[in-house]
């Protein structure tokens, strides 16, 4: 299998490559990032108030040497994680339900609806007043995050279902439960998948947005409380983590999605 | 034996009604093949939605053995005029579905699986997913699929649509094969008028608007089918007139 899968992208790489440029994908990708280290370089040597990468790099190697830098992404992760992952276990079931029951739906459709056109960090201040300045409110307007692109998505999976299959399973003898496990939740699950991962990135965005509010650690509070000392490269070092990390995770659960949907026509 | 009783069916269109079907009275006996043709729209589909208990004739009933319609049921297997795979399961657990819902153990379900999957000629792709099948390879995996749970009637809608001549001719006496073997009840929708006659003991012919049936036409040809059968005299005089009954009967161009 792999055998064949590595022919054939060694087959198609040449044909589809040589066409267009003769240079891999991955040596171009490389190419622009130290392009674009080059194009900031220029503007910090050329009198922008911007510190140059070396003494970005250099400020990097002391936040990691002296555990500052894993500890804020700890942090700022694990709050990113316990929200994310309490709002997705809520919004599987709630939108399975909303999906499957109309009168759910109807009831709790308008709730969805109008807390999904404010803001998360609108809530921040909410959050504080009620839940305190601990990891509470933090978590709570991650998950809120994370809930509300979810349960979206998860209900847009159900409603979607093809007819048709669910007539298949109901003449080979499936009741309402089977269908449910058998059929509804496997041909909604790219649906999901796609849900979790917008859900993710907002989590990600709001979460280093709540710290930089309220926070005695993590990436967001890092760069707070430099922003104080006109600190550049530590915020700089701070940017740059959240972007990879918020890369990083997003890859991951693009792996995860093409790996449980892989059996998609569209592909 | 499939009784149908002044069935009407009638649907809701944009503020007015329209009549999938109007009035169908039927009854097909016991071990029956039995083929259904008509123009696009004359409610075939309908029919068998309501014969395979997904629909609920607006009037009218239909009955097997006696007993009314009133959901699906094992005994009856449906072959969809779309393919209905399940595209997260492989060929073979596909084939296995109708028989896992049934609680049949493991190594029994594969067992028969694999023996309606060689029935079809999909034994290399028991484990191939449905993406990589091509349409006529699809519907043989729904032929295996509802096959599988052993049916005393197979409602089939035009399920060699999609598959090219020669595998239809093959599919067609395969079909026949199995049914002289184990006999059941055949309700096997179809566009294709040389089919129709082909496996038939009876050909219904079906009107539109409202959908009725307009002609039946008994196949007075022995089984097997050989295509000696098809090249003959009597099947080309019985393909004939069930080609002049579809066209009869055709609606008018509105
Ligand atoms: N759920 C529905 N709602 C409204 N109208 C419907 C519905 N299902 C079928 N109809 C209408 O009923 C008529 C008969 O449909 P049906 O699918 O039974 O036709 P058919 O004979 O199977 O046609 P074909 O040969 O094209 O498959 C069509 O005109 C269709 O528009
Ligand atoms: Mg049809």
């Amino acid at each position: 299998m792999t055998l064949v899968q590595a022919e054939t992208t060694a087959v198609r790489r040449p044909t589809a490559g040589k066409r267009r440029l003769g240079v891999p994908k991955t040596v171009l990708n490389g190419l622009s990032v130290l392009i674009g280290i080059g194009v900031w370089w220029g503007f910090a040597v050329s009198g922008f108030d911007i510190p140059a990468p070396p003494a970005v790099a250099e400020r990097a190697v002391e936040l990691i040497a002296d555990g500052t830098l894993a500890e804020d992404a700890a942090a700022s992760l694990v709050r990113v994680f316990t929200g994310f992952a309490l709002g997705v276990l809520l919004a599987v079931p709630v939108g399975f339900l909303m999906g499957w029951y109309p009168p759910v739906r109807a009831l709790v459709e308008p709730w969805i609806q109008f807390f999904r056109t404010i803001p998360p960090l609108a809530i921040i201040p909410l959050a504080i007043v009620l839940m305190g300045i601990e990891e509470t409110p933090k978590i709570f307007v991650i998950f809120l995050a994370s809930f509300l692109s979810c349960v979206i998505a998860t209900l847009q999976g159900v409603v979607n279902v093809d007819r048709t299959l669910l007539n298949a399973a109901r003449v080979l003898g499936a009741g309402d439960r089977v269908i449910f496990a058998r059929v509804v939740i496997p041909a909604s699950s790219p649906f999901i998948l796609v849900g979790m991962r917008v859900g993710l990135g907002s989590s990600w965005a709001t979460l280093v947005a709540a710290e930089l509010i309220a926070a005695q650690q993590g990436l967001g509070y890092r760069m707070q409380s430099a922003q104080l000392y006109y600190d550049l490269p530590t915020i700089f070092v701070g940017l740059i983590s959240i972007g990879v990390l918020g890369l990083a995770m997003d890859r991951l659960l693009l792996l995860a999605e093409r790996r449980l949907t892989s059996w998609q026509e569209t592909r | 034996m499939i009784t149908i009783e002044h069935v009407r069916k009638v649907f809701p269109l944009q503020g007015s009604e329209f009549v999938a079907l109007g009035d169908v009275d039927l009854e097909l006996a016991d071990n029956e093949f039995v083929t259904v043709v008509g123009p696009s729209g004359c409610g075939k589909t309908t029919l068998m939605n309501i014969l395979a208990g997904l629909e609920t004739p607006t009037s009218g009933r239909a009955l097997v053995d006696g007993e009314p319609v009133t959901g699906p049921g094992p005994e009856r297997g449906v072959i969809f005029q779309q393919y209905a795979l399940f595209p997260w399961l492989t060929v073979r657990k596909n084939v296995e579905f109708g028989l896992r819902t049934a609680g049949v153990p493991r190594a029994r379900r594969r067992e028969i699986a694999d023996r309606f999957i060689a029935l079809v000629g999909l034994e290399r792709f028991a484990d191939a997913l449905p993406k990589t099948l091509s349409g006529g390879m699809k519907q043989r995996v729904a032929i295996a699929r509802a096959y599988a749970v052993g049916p005393s009637i197979l409602l089939m809608d035009e399920p060699f649509g999609a598959v090219d001549a020669m595998t239809r001719v093959r599919l067609q006496e395969q079909l026949l094969t199995t049914w002289s073997q184990e006999k059941r009840t055949v309700v096997f929708v179809t566009h294709d008028v040389d089919e129709a006659v082909f496996l038939a003991n009876r050909v219904i012919v079906m009107a539109a608007d409202p959908g009725r049936v307009s002609e039946i036409i008994e196949v007075d040809l022995p089984y097997p089918r050989t295509e000696e059968i098809r090249l003959s005299a009597p099947f080309a005089t019985l393909r004939n007139r069930v080609w002049s009954a579809v066209h009869r009967h055709e609606a008018p161009v509105r």
